[in-house]
């Protein structure tokens, strides 16, 4: 028997990930890793934020690479640079691309991620309206951002739009956010975090409008961006606009395949699309909550690294459902916050710390059960709580919430194994604030 | 520059030369060594590039922060007295001939 062939889409975090994780654990066949992008996979994290300020990668692009070029040899693995997908034939389970060749595969992985998802407005087009995903796209804002102060204006208060304002406003540009939902990070956050960090923005001289929308862009005659227009009219400077109001995933190539997609390419517990030989990880698969009802699909880094992993481990032989505690972080001028957990459903949050001091922490429960955390500036409580939720914990409300509660102090109690979240009636949602 | 060496919990030892900039976390990367995640890339977020100091360490290190301190308890080996996190050691002419011990996990 001919050792197997793993071809991999996507040369981003996950698909290098996964590579890498198949040598890892021995895995001798071929592994061809193929990415339409033309440079050696990178981080995309500091593209929002040290990049531009010049910190991280703008004078080495080393600082971003995942890997170094002697990775791809050394490891016996052949990376296909500057080269797009084109179609899947599942019979005869071949890959096709772009520049005509052909990879016949035994197992094919898709990490082909997601991108922007445009502005549908009059003006979407104007030249000087951008948008972040790529590399390319950090060097062309890094560029307009390192001239002269001008006016700034980001579509959307997620992740990607909030960490640009910051970092424009610690360039010293005008920054204004306009978001369309009654508050920043509506999906992400607990509406608690969400209003302490829309303060902080505010604090830093970002205008943060909330429940606005855009209705239209105007240009100058030469067709660069000058004018936002919002609904209800008001007109705002932009000289500069930058859109972040989500992606979408990557899932063409999976559609025309004929496996099933919804809002990114559907798999089981185990990342197998409806075709077996098929994985899919990263930003653009949508998988089985772990623990709980329902797909969900997660754009971070640790997911695309984790269920890497675990599609390395299922190409082996030796796979398992994929269960590991979803973990993200952002950087916002002196603000480190990282979530731990699943969030959204939650019934009860306990704060502890001080937010005035911008360090805290908010403890998410759901019928008593802790599943997640959010911090700001308190690195050890996410810390130990992504290793609660893990080994799942019994720690409740009530010992969060008492005087001089401590997490480093919290001895880990014997772990029950983690129970599926029960469904509960919507109940009201209180909230304690523990002393500091 | 400086000699970095990297013992794997199996066993396996592996020696670089490293010049400045650089970290201890950097360096194993670039040398493909096995054992440091480093999901964060270096901004001490993750804990997943974790090591153990040398217990016969006698270099200079720099000093911890607050922040790497805290980071620390959420390693997924535990950490002890030798713990720090390679991100946050830059290499300089003054590590070398250091010696750090990997964990037998980061995540
Ligand atoms: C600006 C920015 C800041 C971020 N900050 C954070 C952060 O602070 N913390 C965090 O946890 N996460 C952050 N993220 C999210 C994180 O980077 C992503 O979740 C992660 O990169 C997802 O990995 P992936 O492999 O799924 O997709 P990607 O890394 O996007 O890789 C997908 C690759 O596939 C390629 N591709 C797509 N289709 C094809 C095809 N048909 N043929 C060949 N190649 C193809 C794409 O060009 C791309 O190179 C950030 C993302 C961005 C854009």
């Amino acid at each position: 028997m001919t050792s197997p062939r793993v071809v991999v889409v996507g040369a981003g975090q996950g698909g290098l990930e996964t590579a890498a994780a198949l040598r890892g654990r021995g895995f001798s066949g071929r592994i061809t890793l193929v990415g339409d992008e033309c440079v050696l996979p990178y981080q995309r994290p500091p593209l929002s934020k040290g990049f531009l300020t010049g910190a991280t990668g703008a004078t080495d692009p080393a600082d971003l690479e995942l890997r170094p070029a002697s990775f791809f040899a050394t490891q016996g693995i052949d990376l296909v640079p500057g080269d797009r997908a084109e179609r899947i034939d599942r019979e005869c389970r071949v890959l096709h691309l772009e520049s005509g060749a052909a990879l016949p595969y035994d197992h094919l992985v898709l990490a082909t991620g997601a991108r922007p998802r445009p502005l549908p407005v009059p003006g979407a087009g104007l030249s000087g309206v951008l948008a972040l995903r790529g590399l390319r796209d950090a060097h062309t804002l890094r560029r307009e951002l390192s001239g002269p102060a001008r006016h700034l204006v980001v579509v959307g208060a997620g992740f990607i739009g909030l960490e640009l304002a910051a970092t424009a406003r610690t360039l010293g540009h005008e920054v204004t956010v306009v978001e369309a939902q009654s508050r920043a990070l509506a999906r992400a956050l607990t509406p608690e975090m969400s209003a302490w960090l829309t303060d902080e923005h505010r604090r830093q001289g970002v205008r943060l409008l909330l429940s606005r929308e855009v209705a239209a862009l105007h240009g100058d005659p030469s067709g660069q961006v000058e004018i936002m227009e919002l609904d209800g009219g008001e007109r705002i400077p932009a000289e500069l606009v930058v859109v972040g109001i989500g992606v979408l995933p990557h899932t063409e190539l999976a559609a025309e395949a004929d496996l099933v997609v919804g809002d990114g390419i559907v798999v089981d517990e185990r990342l197998r699309t409806s075709d077996p030989a098929i994985h899919a990880v990263g930003d653009c698969a949508r998988f089985p909550r772990p623990g709980a009802r329902g797909h969900t699909r997660i754009e971070s880094v640790q997911n695309a690294s984790d269920q890497a992993r675990c599609v390395a481990a299922d190409i082996c032989g030796e796979g398992a459902p994929y269960t590991a505690v979803p973990w993200f972080w952002s950087e916002q001028y002196a603000v480190r916050l990282q979530i731990a957990g699943l969030t959204a459903g939650h019934d009860e949050v306990v704060l502890a710390g001080d937010p005035g001091e911008a360090r805290f922490s908010v403890f998410c429960f759901q019928a008593g059960r802790l599943v997640g955390v959010e911090s700001v500036n308190r690195p050890a409580d996410h810390g130990i709580a992504r290793r609660l939720l893990a080994g799942g914990t019994d720690l409740s409300p009530e010992e969060v919430g008492a005087p001089g509660f401590d997490l480093k102090q919290y001895q880990r109690a014997p772990a029950p194994a983690p129970a599926p979240a029960p469904v509960t009636a919507p109940r009201e949602r209180p909230v304690h604030v523990a002393h500091a | 520059m400086a000699k970095i060496t990297y013992k794997h919990p199996g066993g396996t030892v592996t020696v670089v030369d490293l010049d400045a900039p650089n970290t201890v976390m950097r360096g194993a990367k670039l040398n493909n060594i096995d054992g440091i995640e480093a999901q964060c890339g270096g901004s001490a977020q993750c804990g997943t590039c974790h090591v153990f100091i040398d217990q016969d360490n006698t270099l200079p290190l720099p000093e911890m922060d607050s922040v790497e301190d805290d980071v620390l308890y959420g390693t997924a080996v535990p950490r002890c007295d030798t713990s720090r996190l390679s991100c946050q050691l830059p290499v300089t002419d003054a590590l070398d001939g250091l010696v750090v011990h990997l964990p037998e996990a980061q995540s």
